[in-house]
């Protein structure tokens, strides 16, 4: 009943007419860019860092998680009109949606879609709400050496586990590690990596290495492709559904959001896997499987709400324990940074305010994008219609705002063009970049922690195999680096699709 | 079937040898510290190890055959040629360029500099109309100078343009 309580309050805080402002902002702006095709929320959000000297930390995060949310949604739009997925995780309603968008049935996959992610995010928030409390309780009892045992097990998952290759996704980690550890050692006062630039004393922005990865990168990659562009489809029919699309859609809301979640919530994030699991799980109940392949309805409304409950599930970990398991979560990680709030099971206590008027602020959010995306669909769809050489002409000068705007150093400018050359050879080659972002974020506060340990263990190396928690977190790392190449042995792994940059 | 080295993978694999390498070399450059119980190195030193064992796994991956399959892929040079042209033209003028006291580039500030690199990469994805597109990015540039720099409160700086407004 306490947290109802704190619910309640949190609801006083998003129910403001300033705050009730931004939420709409963020959902709007997060639809927008969920829409076109080559922005994501973990870009976005990184170019808006800056406005957190501007704003209370409550308005700017409630902005960040609008965007997040929103860019779910729109996202799906994108998959179903277009067949280009707006980010990696409505592959799977590209699939289906697309395949239902030919045959004339835009408006109920749009429908299904946009339901569908309501009530995922409905449910997600509402696990959020009770998760927070218990986790955080839990987390209480951790030491730093459990806290650095548990950073590992999320290096291994974000980097290792998911993704096409362990090999490919740990060199981008250990990149992003690198990348993190540039500048003044806060603990010692040494200068590290900076060779001999005074710009680089004060570390490198997260903002420069999300630009350069997801806006230049990614922009140069597409200049490299031959210029083909997607025919956007008509909705030619009601964006009512029928009674039969109803029943056809509403067990899957459910089975997705409850796939999604616990996967989302877990240390591993990523919304990949739900949606793939609940793509399958649906094929399999589906009393018309043969119309898997051709625009099944269920096919859309399950991986939807499997990926943004999933999405909500990683508000889990980055609220309760200060751990990102997203590109977008990190960025929203610095952002906690940039305002001196330590993230970790101490913000509940000390900024209750701060994240229960957050978590209030995605239910208002949710209820603002399911009237965005359903009668206002049309607007996001003219969207879709901005030819390719303004879109991505736009994309740039708003990277330049990102980089060379906040500081007017024409050093941070070449390093965003270096990082995106790294990325477009990154795209080129099939290595993931979400690890970058993770790994620059998440490396200096797995170094403090370990610091921390061994100075609590006077040095003793033991302290990370004595403590049970750790040596648990430990093993489960062990076992998911090992596991899947002995699985491997037995059988061939299926390819994977590409993993789009830029996403949750 | 002999399995013939892939030459791309193969240079990836060294590239990450090589970053290995510079990060090991920077390293070594950090003084060791008589406070900590844990050097500042510590973590670093493990870094240079991993992307080490790394960039060596992928060079055998890349000796091996490599991992990429679709060998069919043309790139569009042009595209990346424009593109490539935009980004210098913004990063020259933005601020201008200078040596010593020569200047070389005077400043044209991020109007002018964006809208270039606008119409380049426009053109980079296959937009024929130059002019028009130099029109849009002029007038983007601008409404996003007012929104960012004035409204919003970053730092874009003066330059040609932007002194009027």
């Amino acid at each position: 009943m306490e947290t109802l309580g704190h619910l309640a309050q949190g609801f006083a805080v998003a129910l403001t007419p300033i705050n009730l402002m931004w939420a709409l902002i963020g959902v709007a702006v997060g639809t927008a860019i969920g829409v076109l095709p080559g922005l994501g929320p973990a870009l976005t959000i990184a170019l808006l860092l800056p406005i957190t000297t501007k704003v209370d930390p409550t308005a700017a995060f409630i902005l960040f998680a609008g965007i997040y949310y929103g860019a779910m949604y729109g996202g799906s739009t994108t998959s179903i009109l277009l067949n280009t997925p707006g980010e990696s995780a409505t592959i799977v309603t590209a699939l289906e949606g697309n395949r239902m968008a030919k045959r004339g049935r835009a408006g109920a996959a749009l429908a299904t879609a946009a339901i569908g992610s309501f009530v995922a995010g409905t449910i997600g928030t509402i696990g959020i709400t009770f998760l927070a409390g218990p986790v955080v309780d839990f987390a209480l009892k951790f030491g730093p050496a459990d806290y650095f045992s548990l950073m590992v097990l999320c290096f291994v998952t974000v980097s290792a586990v998911l993704g096409n290759s362990a090999v490919r996704g740990l060199t981008a980690l250990f990149i992003g590690m690198f990348l993190g550890m540039i500048g003044v050692d806060n603990q010692s006062g040494q200068i590290r990596f900076a060779f001999g630039i005074t710009e680089l004393y004060d570390g490198i922005n997260v903002i420069i290495v999300a630009v350069g990865l997801f806006a230049i990168g990614e922009t140069l990659w597409l200049a490299a492709q031959p210029k083909v562009r997607d025919e956007v489809l008509d909705i030619k029919d009601s964006i009512w559904m029928s009674r039969e699309d109803w029943a056809r859609s509403w067990k899957p809301w459910i089975r997705g959001s409850l796939i999604g979640f616990p996967i989302g919530a877990m240390p591993a994030g990523g919304a990949e896997i739900p949606t793939f699991f609940s793509y399958s799980l649906e094929k399999k109940l589906s009393p018309k499987p043969e119309e898997f392949g051709h625009g099944a309805i269920e096919g859309v409304a399950g991986p939807e709400a499997a990926n943004n409950a999933s999405a909500a599930g990683v508000l889990v970990p980055m609220l309760a324990l200060g751990l990102p398991t997203s590109a977008t979560a990190a960025i929203m990680l610095s952002a906690f940074q940039s305002y001196g709030i330590n993230p970790g099971p101490q913000l509940l206590e000390s900024n209750p305010q701060l994240v229960w008027g957050l978590i209030a602020s995605l239910y208002v959010g949710n209820v603002m994008l399911l009237v965005l995306n359903l009668p206002l669909v049309g607007l996001w769809v003219k969207m879709l219609k901005i030819p390719a050489p303004l879109l991505y002409g736009g994309i740039l000068i708003f990277a330049t705002i990102g980089s060379y705007g906040i500081s007017r150093s024409v050093i941070d400018l070449i390093l965003l063009y270096l990082i995106g050359i790294m990325g477009f050879f990154m795209r080129k080659f099939d290595f993931p970049t979400a690890p970058v972002i993770i790994g620059m974020i998440l490396g200096p506060m797995a170094e403090t922690n370990f610091r921390q340990a061994m100075t609590i263990s006077n040095g003793d190396w033991s302290t990370f195999l004595t403590r049970p928690l750790s040596a648990s977190l430990l093993a489960l790392t062990l076992i998911l680096l090992l596991g899947p190449k002995l699985h491997m042995f037995f059988r061939n792994r299926n390819p994977k699709p590409d993993h789009v940059p830029g996403d949750a | 079937m002999t399995i013939r080295p892939a030459l791309p993978e193969l240079f990836v694999g060294l590239g990450v040898l090589a970053l290995a390498a510079l990060v090991g070399w920077a390293t070594a450059a950090i003084p060791q510290s008589t406070y900590a119980r844990i050097s500042p190195a510590a973590f670093p030193w493990a870094i240079t190890a991993g992307l080490a064992a790394l960039g060596a796994l992928l060079t055998i991956e890349g000796l091996r055959g490599g991992w990429e399959h679709d060998e069919g892929t043309v790139l569009d040079l042009p595209g990346i040629l424009w593109l490539g042209t935009g980004l210098a033209a913004n990063l020259l003028l933005i601020d201008g360029l200078s040596i010593g006291e020569t200047v070389i580039l005077p400043r044209m500030g991020f109007i002018i500099a964006s809208t270039i690199l606008f119409a380049c990469t426009a053109r980079a994805f296959g937009s024929r109309r130059f002019l028009r597109d130099l029109a849009f990015g002029l007038v983007l540039t601008i409404v996003a100078y007012i929104g960012f720099d004035r409204v919003l409160g970053y730092q874009i700086g003066s330059g040609i343009i932007e002194r009027f407004l």
